[in-house]
């Protein structure tokens, strides 16, 4: 008997998982679904229709789309190397060297990531205006590093901070320089970190929308904020808003995929040890 | 030894012994990435000075006003019905997310089956599409002519329901999509917590023959504390500031039913050109995300202690 109720027991539990999996994955079904879907369709049935790829090559093709996937591309991709350039080094010397209000400058770089984003575009936006980074790629990456340096900088710390002191103590009695450490031993070591931590970056600065929207979006135009445009076309094309959707999310859930180890750390700033 | 040695770790009370050119080869390190995002900082000092003027984009020149705008937000209606609606988003989408997360990760960490292996992987992926992208997919579900939801309640016999169209479930349709978007996150951090619990006290506790409710109450969840306040931390935060997916999926309305702290700033700043008005709205914003970061931080470190005491 206690077998059986057990069992009760379980079949519920995968009822109730499953009730959460379809309110978390229908939308996105739904989307692709739409995605296919004529316009004369649209309004007449669910999921049985006619796929088609017209919506594809009319949002894809007759329009800037792949301009709008290059913008972000450059403002996200520039934003997570000038933060891996200059975020590496500062989580280093975080992790290993003990020096005067370290721990401030570390909550310092945090607090950063719980900065109000419209407290700093608002002053921003008059500062970029004076000088000239308005609707710049400059502009838009300088600004993105309030979400991709606390991150780079606390997760990969973290990293540093597990690998043993002992071994860079044993190089250098071998004779190994400093540089020479750092290149050659500690980061292959901490790599598969790195390279999450600058994914993860790059997810959240690809979806970023407060930034784009309100200090760039006529010479600099980010996906994001393009994507809104076919929402408030004059006949809403939904078939083509849901491709410019899913294209624009196929990144980042590529990226996502390839970095689910790292996933959890990385997510909370290195202090969940996933 | 210690003293040519840039990889060690140096006591506290030693560091003034140091010369000065080791002393400061730290801070040269760090300089680059504090420069860069000091950098964008500046603007929050300007905030402070600015909200005591009448600055204007519209207006070629300034002057000081003292307390002037603060005065005025202070004792303005607007102002507390922002706050207001600004604290009931974080509340409730915050503690659905909170109570929900955990709950799903609770079962896909009990159930363990190929069914929960995959939905490890799937279910990440409401976290990872911009939100902005959420709010329009959303949008486009919601819709009362294409939308799937209105034919799926219609065959409960609900017809119309209004979602975002209606003050009485505009916020209900707001805090839903943030439930989408960020349930994900909260269970990813509880799985990783749970996943990596000790075993020997639940071997002591099972041998002791407490209930399973008991073991929950006074093992699992104070071992878990730590990870469950880092999640209300990054998830409080980001509720406080909501931005995109009120803009996106309302701007604010109807009416000013979603005008939150974010939105009102956003629209006094840009829209009415009141620049130095609209700067309180969000300092204000900012005290709020400070003490409450200040405090969950607090907490966290003292439930790290605790969980570190019981493990043992």
């Amino acid at each position: 008997m206690n077998k059986g109720k057990s069992r009760l027991l379980a079949i519920l539990q995968n009822c109730l998982l499953a009730i959460y999996a379809v309110f978390a994955l229908f939308p996105l079904l739904w989307m692709v679904i739409l995605s296919f879907k004529a316009d004369t369709e649209m309004f007449t049935t669910t999921f049985v229709f006619h796929p088609t790829l017209s919506n594809y090559t009319a949002a894809l093709m007759k329009s800037n789309y792949f301009r709008y996937m290059l913008d972000s591309l450059i403002v996200a991709g520039g934003a997570v190397i000038v933060s891996v350039l200059a975020g590496v080094p500062a989580a280093y010397a975080l992790a290993r060297y003990n020096f005067k209000k370290k721990e401030d400058i570390a909550f310092q770089i945090l607090s950063f990531k719980f900065a109000p984003e419209i407290l700093v575009v608002l002053p921003l936006f008059m500062i970029y205006q004076k000088l000239h980074l308005y609707d710049t790629y400059l502009g838009l990456i300088w600004v993105y590093q309030l979400i991709s340096m606390p991150l780079l900088i606390w997760v990969v710390r973290g990293y540093f901070e597990d690998i043993s002191v002992e071994i860079e103590h044993a190089a250098q009695v071998d004779g190994y320089s400093w540089y020479q450490i750092f290149f050659k031993m500690l980061l292959p070591l901490i790599k598969p970190g790195l390279v999450s931590a600058a994914l993860l970056a790059f997810i959240f600065a690809w979806n970023s929308f407060t930034f784009p929207l309100l200090l760039a979006g006529i010479h600099v135009q980010p996906i994001t904020v393009a994507v809104t445009k076919y929402l408030g076309t004059d006949t809403a094309h939904y078939g083509q808003l849901a491709v410019a959707a899913t294209v624009s999310a196929l990144p980042a859930i590529i990226f996502a995929l390839c970095i689910q180890k790292h996933l959890v750390r990385g997510l909370s700033f290195g202090a969940v040890k996933g | 030894m210690a003293k040519d040695n840039p990889t060690g770790k140096v006591s506290s009370e030693k560091l003034n012994e140091l010369p000065f050119k080791t002393r400061i080869r730290p801070y040269l390190i760090v300089a680059p990435a504090l420069i860069i995002t000091i950098g964008i900082m500046i603007p929050f000092a300007m905030a402070i000075y600015f909200s005591l003027t009448n600055y204007s984009f519209r207006m070629p020149t300034y002057k000081f006003v003292g307390l002037k705008n603060w005065i005025k937000i202070l004792t303005n209606k607007d102002f507390w019905k922002a706050l207001w609606v600004t604290l009931r988003y974080a509340f409730f989408s915050t503690l659905v997310e909170m109570l929900l997360g955990m709950g799903v990760a609770i079962l896909l960490n009990k159930l363990n089956n190929l069914f929960s292996k995959i939905l490890r992987v799937v279910l990440i992926f409401p976290l990872m599409i911009a939100p902005i992208t959420a709010t329009i997919v959303w949008q486009l579900m919601l819709n009362s002519s294409v939308g799937i939801v209105e034919k799926f309640l219609n065959l409960f016999g609900i017809y119309n329901f209004p979602w975002a169209a209606s003050p009485s479930t505009a916020l209900l349709t707001v805090v839903m999509i943030d439930v989408w978007v960020n349930t994900s996150f909260v269970m990813l951090l509880v799985l990783a917590g749970l996943q990596s619990l000790p075993k020997s006290p639940f071997e002591s506790a099972r041998i002791d023959g407490g209930s399973a409710w008991f073991n929950f109450v006074n093992l699992t969840l104070p071992m878990l504390k730590p990870s469950l306040y880092i999640a209300l931390l990054f998830r409080l935060m980001a509720a406080l500031q909501e931005y995109t997916i009120i803009f996106g999926l309302t701007k604010g309305g109807p009416g000013d039913t979603l005008m939150n702290l974010s939105l009102t700033a956003h629209l006094t700043g840009f829209k009415f050109q009141k620049f130095g008005y609209a700067l309180p709205y969000i300092l204000v914003l900012w005290l709020i995300v400070n003490y409450a970061a200040k405090f969950i931080v607090g907490k966290q470190r003292a439930a790290q202690k605790q969980a570190a005491g019981l493990e043992e």
